[in-house]
């Protein structure tokens, strides 16, 4: 159903306060997804929020749909369920890395693997901000917090890895200030019939401040960040001369012009490739080597949990009759006793 | 002890009358003994008699052949009248090997029929079984009828011309069994057969030797002369109707799909396999032609969460599991009492704590519905008393969840979800509606608008133009739903979620008493206990005695009647799985001093157990 009248940013935004700390990058989230909404075509009240705990968990509040506030981590586990009995409807998940990647890890990879067809976009922070500053599971190894005076001991989580490992059919990437481009990738996780996992890069200016300052400075933004446009070779750099290139399956840094390397040479980006080798390989390409790949990863098709569930209703149904009580409580072995 | 030898010839032999009869089947894991046991049931009910079965397997798979642990079986009571539970104490035991002897000669009364397999009573069976001599032979069995028949040898010989291995004839050693069984009791065989025909359809030569070996077992017993008599179990006098056998858990599952289609609602099962729930799972899955969408979900925790989203959406969100799952789904229960959201969650009880004995049954889970959860988070609980009445509560509490927009709870047991009994199909036409309502108008809307009588807010599906709402888990103004850290907010919500489940008991019928409102002795229960009290409560009442009986199918909230009936009598006696939760709660609501009989050994009570202890606290004042 297509609205009749122009929708617009004010049709999706509510009318409660929005309580975030000043400066927090959500805000830039949520007019990127307040912006992208009214473009969809789709009216305000077919579109609900689903979301767990922690700063991301108070995102479905401001939007002018339905909103649903979920407990730690189960979002994708409420969402699952009301997807598949209502598929019509316009089905997004906001979560941050503890919500999704330590307590909700489960159904996070549970809802990509079965490819349930919903929006999940990740607050990537690196920090637990609403319990005020403990490390997170994508915190990198020997960070100081309030709970890790002497450095964490974890390996981090590389969210991106996680998806695909889990066979997510739609992974992208994108930074809260780089607007332009993440109301790019929202859109098209919108676009993309299927689970889709947009990793979105996330400031808590109280607790971990400058987590990206290197990926958002103007002055290095160019060198730690590589945008991946899809049948396009992987050029980065301020002057556009370094690049990516594969050796075998191995990925090296090279500049354009040095020791006889052309453009040619470089990694064409295949957003749609099917090999889930080049896929994982891509979300390895992590700084301080490379520069982090944002944008789409990986987006190929294939058949949604949601699409088949109805598809074996409605073929059991066609095949052996719509059921009544009747003949419900009659179907087993039956005496009659007169 | 009686001891027989085996010849041949067609002596007469007389036919005694009997009232009711309990036979246990028992044999390892691999001897088929859930079979013999479910065919002797179809049989019996087909020659007319009431009866009610449990089968009892271990919880291994497959438990390494003819060792304790294997041991699996399946006990059924027949009778000419009302039957109640399976019986107390088998009249008769027939055991496939020493393991299943040993495991089950202490639930024997004296004088107790044993028809053991005498081929497996080898050394190293007796050996796995722990017997240092043969009980066969060296008078452990005093005291009892014994008749050792060599089954597998017989079942073979029976079957000396067919094309098939030792091994194969081997598996039909239990149909020799059960023909042997049909002939003592004087039941047909036809239904068997035909059931064999239908099972092995695809396989003839399988299902030629296994009706052979069920006619074998039935002439050796025409033949030999090791049985004195047989014996006849007279039909009982049942309602007429349409009839079936079904467990707790198939009745669960077919009240569930009924309510389904009394209200309109698409039901949404999601829950992860645990024992004894599962079968619910099994059975719904199979009903996609009547809108049932089963999801088996990666933990119990997504199972109960995609069941509130599938209620959040407009359909009737169902889940169940048994207690350490529902330790899991506690935080989310939560939340489905925070969004005031219909939902069913069921607990098909077993021993805990822990892994404890995950196939028996137990009733210690109810203090944990009541108060397992954080914060003031009150639910609904009811609880079926036999395995036809789960039908019933099914439709109930999805009628109670729609209407009072709550979760509810029901639980049922290990016991109830597999022991079986006949059951009047009912017909649709005699069901009534359950009435839905999903809010539409914009005008005066407020998420938490109670409606004055049930205090239920509306049910308002996505997808509903001008509605857009947001609610979770944080605490909501009474009538918006927006978020409120308003104290005096939280404290009228804390209030009016508790008054709003009070109010159930409006809806709750009255409480169904055998016997008089008053009385010296009143044996209250709940659950799974409900049989064993009624057979006890009948048989007392016959002794003279001033005892009635009653079981609970609401635990939260009371049926309005409780407080008067208890008042009424003398001394209450519960009878309860578990160290006396339903005492406890009685004592906190009503001060009532009851005397509790509690068995915590993963068992159902005896009949016997409640009669002697109620006939011990009647002679004591």
């Amino acid at each position: 159903m297509v609205a009749e009248q122009k929708l617009t940013k004010k049709d999706f935004t509510s009318d409660q306060e929005v309580r975030w700390c000043p400066g927090c990058g959500d805000y830039a989230i949520l007019t990127a997804v307040q912006k992208t909404m009214p473009e969809l075509g789709i009216p305000p009240h077919n579109v609900v929020f689903f979301s767990g705990i922690g700063c991301s968990g108070r995102f479905p509040y401001y939007m002018n749909t339905y909103g649903f506030h979920g407990i730690h981590g189960r979002a994708p586990a409420f969402a699952t369920g009301l997807k598949m009995m209502r598929p019509e409807l316009s089905v997004w998940i906001v979560t941050g890395d503890g919500d999704s990647m330590s307590i909700g890890g489960n159904h996070f990879i549970h809802v990509l693997r079965r490819n349930v067809d919903v929006k999940i976009l990740m607050f990537n922070n690196r920090i637990y901000g609403l319990t005020k500053g403990q490390y997170s599971p994508t915190s990198e190894q020997g960070k100081k917090t309030r709970s890790t005076p002497y450095g964490s001991l974890d390996n981090p989580f590389n969210p991106v890895s996680v998806a695909l490992g889990a066979g997510a059919t739609f992974v992208a990437r994108a930074i809260d200030v780089e607007v332009t481009h993440l109301t790019e990738m929202v859109k098209a996780a919108a676009a993309h019939k299927g689970a889709a996992f947009v990793e979105i890069y996330q400031t808590c200016v109280v607790f971990n401040d400058g987590a990206f300052e290197n990926m958002t400075d103007r002055k290095s933004k160019h060198d730690t960040v590589l945008f991946l446009e899809h049948g396009k070779p992987m050029v980065f750099g301020k002057s556009r001369d370094k690049g990516i290139r594969l050796r075998g399956l191995t990925p090296e840094v090279v500049t354009i012009g040095e020791n006889g390397v052309t453009e040619a040479d470089l990694l064409v980006h295949d957003a749609y490739s099917n090999d889930p080798v080049y896929s994982f390989l891509l979300s390895q390409i992590l700084p301080p080597v490379f520069p982090t790949p944002v944008g789409i990863l990986r987006s190929v098709q294939l058949p949604t949990y949601d699409a088949l569930n109805r598809d074996q209703l409605e073929k059991t149904t066609a095949k052996v009759g719509r059921g009544d009580i009747d003949t419900l409580l009659r179907s087993g072995e039956l005496w009659t006793v007169s | 002890m009686v001891e027989t030898n085996v010849t041949t010839g067609a002596p007469e032999r007389p036919v005694h009358d009997v009232e009711s009869v309990v036979i246990r089947f028992a044999g390892d894991s691999g001897d088929g003994m859930q079979v013999t046991g479910t065919q002797f049931t179809t049989t019996s009910f087909m020659v007319g008699n009431d009866l009610s079965t449990l089968p009892d397997f271990p919880a291994e798979i497959r438990a390494p052949q003819g060792t304790l642990a294997g041991v699996s079986g399946f006990q059924l009571q027949f009778s000419s009248q009302p039957v109640h539970t399976p019986g107390d104490r088998p009249d008769v035991l027939v055991c496939m090997n020493p393991a299943a002897l040993k495991v089950n000669m202490k639930d024997l009364p004296p004088g107790a029929i044993i028809i053991a397999n005498s081929d497996e009573f080898s050394d190293g069976n007796l050996r796995k079984a722990g017997f240092a001599g043969n009980p066969l032979e060296d008078g452990a069995l005093e005291g009892f009828q014994l008749f050792r028949v060599d089954v597998t040898r017989l079942t073979r010989q029976a079957l000396f011309e067919t094309e098939l291995s030792n091994r194969e004839k081997d598996r039909c050693k239990n149909f020799y069994a059960l023909g042997l069984l049909y002939w003592l009791y004087n039941r047909p065989l036809d239904a068997t057969v035909a059931w064999i025909g239908e099972k092995f359809g695809k396989k003839p030569e399988i299902a030629e030797a296994n009706v052979t070996a069920l006619h074998a077992g039935y002439h050796y017993g025409e033949t030999t002369e090791a049985f004195a008599a047989t014996y006849r179990v007279a039909p009982a006098t049942i309602a007429s109707g349409t009839y079936r056998n079904v467990t707790g858990n198939t009745a669960t599952a077919l009240g569930l799909v009924t309510a389904s289609q009394l209200s309109g609602l698409s039901i949404f099962y999601g829950s992860y396999p645990i024992t004894p729930a599962s079968d619910i799972l099994h059975d719904l899955s199979r009903y996609k032609n009547y809108g049932v969408v089963t999801f088996q979900a990666e933990d119990e925790i997504a199972g109960i969460c995609s069941a509130i989203g599938a209620s959040y959406g407009g359909s009737l969100g169902v889940t169940a599991t048994s207690g350490p799952g529902l330790a899991l789904k506690s935080e989310a229960m939560g939340m489905a009492v925070s969004m005031e959201l219909p939902l069913i969650v069921i607990d098909v009880m077993r021993a805990g704590p822990s892994t404890g004995l995950p196939t028996k049954p137990e009733q210690a889970d109810l203090l944990m519905v009541l108060f397992g959860r954080h914060g003031e988070c009150p639910m609904p609980v009811l609880a079926p008393g036999t395995p036809s009445e789960c039908f019933d509560i099914a439709i109930l509490a999805a009628r109670l969840a729609v209407r009072y927009m709550t979760p509810m709870v029901i639980l049922s047991d290990a016991f109830l979800a597999n022991s079986s009994e006949p059951w009047r199909v009912p017909a649709a036409a005699d069901l009534p509606p359950i009435e839905v309502e999903f809010r539409t108008d914009p005008e005066g809307f407020g998420a938490y608008r109670r409606d004055p009588e049930t205090l239920a807010r509306p049910w308002v599906k996505p997808g509903t133009p001008e509605l857009m709402h947001r609610v979770g888990g944080l605490e909501k103004d009474a009538v918006t739903g927006n978020v409120s850290y308003d104290p005096a907010n939280h404290e009228i919500m804390v209030h009016t979620r508790a008054e709003k489940i009070a109010r159930i008991a409006d809806a709750l019928p009255p409480l169904v008493v055998d016997g008089e409102r008053e009385g010296d002795l009143l044996i209250l229960g709940w659950g799974s206990t409900t049989g064993a009290i009624s057979k006890a409560v009948a048989t007392l009442r016959e002794e003279g005695l001033r005892v009635s009986g009653t079981h609970l199918i609401s635990l939260a909230p009371f049926q309005k009647d409780l407080g008067a009936l208890l008042a009424g009598f003398r001394r209450v006696l519960i009878p309860e799985l578990n160290t006396g939760h339903l005492r406890f709660l009685l004592r906190a609501t009503y001060g009532l001093e009851a005397t509790g009989l509690n068995k915590i050994q993963g068992r159902p009570l005896r009949v016997d157990e409640i009669a002697d202890a109620a006939r011990a606290l009647l002679v004591e004042n």
